[in-house]
């Protein structure tokens, strides 16, 4: 599997929310990827930048654009400083949330990907990686 | 400041959404749409999202909140034109916009409105 391409975006405030939107759907059209495809991957991307900035106090995001034989992708590192996740399991529950939101965030974006990562551990950060194949 | 344009049509308000809305823009649109149900004493208000090409899970909240906080203020609420792909994934990621009413396109809208500002009794 081979990295072509590889951009760093800062999340930093909603506005860059919106900037990982547009940066990820263009890499996915540029993959051939078709539009509900893309759809997917965009709108786990928007959940996952949101959960950097509102729970992990900010980060960054560094997307990937994959060619593995006949096979293209993308792939999404989400990595922020914040306090952690204590129960990753119930983080990943439907409708489990700590702020405001609908707890769909993390959830979703995991049934939205084709592979799904997350490490993370109490005053060390979050990393959440997400893979979607064309 | 920037701001998503609310327009009166009779007894209606409609709102089409055409930017990638960033999460303050959404809840400055909420906000808004509030004040003018009030001040306009609107029976409806559609919003056409078209042009949305992404619908996560705050946008979906919003669009929900929006609905709730209309109906509380004796309003309706029809959202129109949403795309296929974006319907595909609001039911992957699991939302399901309870309680919002939907119209495939701005005519079917204003039809369903109006049907349903009648059934009310608000003509």
């Amino acid at each position: 599997m081979t990295v072509v391409d590889r951009l760093l975006q800062q999340i930093q405030s909603s506005e860059d929310v919106v900037r990982v939107r547009q940066a990820t759907r263009e890499r996915a059209v540029a993959q051939g990827f078709s539009l509900v495809d893309q759809t997917k991957l965009v709108t786990a991307a928007s959940e996952l930048a949101r959960n950097t900035l509102e729970y992990g106090g900010g980060g960054e995001v560094t997307i990937d654009v994959l060619n593995d034989g006949m096979r293209k992708g993308v792939r999404l590192t989400f990595v922020d400083q914040g306090p952690g996740i204590v129960d990753i399991n119930l983080a990943l529950k439907d409708g489990y949330t700590t702020g405001g939101g609908l707890g769909l965030g993390l959830s979703g974006a995991r049934r939205l990907s084709n592979e799904f990562d997350i490490q993370s551990k109490p005053g060390e950060g979050t990393r959440v990686a997400i893979t979607r194949w064309r | 400041m920037e701001k998503i344009p609310i327009l009166k049509m009779g007894r209606f308000l409609l709102v089409t959404i055409q930017v990638d809305m960033h999460d303050r823009l959404a809840l400055q649109l909420q906000d808004d749409l509030t004040q003018r149900i009030v001040h306009d004493r609107a029976h409806g208000v559609l919003i056409d999202i078209s042009s949305l090409e992404v619908v996560d899970s705050f946008i979906g909240r919003m669009i929900s909140n929006i609905a709730a906080m209309a109906s509380v203020l004796d309003a309706r609420t029809v959202v129109v034109g949403m795309q296929p792909a974006v319907a595909i994934t609001l039911v992957e990621l699991g939302l399901s916009l309870d309680g919002v009413r939907t119209a495939l396109n701005v005519d079917k809208g204003m039809a369903l409105l109006r049907e349903e500002v009648e059934a009310a009794g608000r003509v």
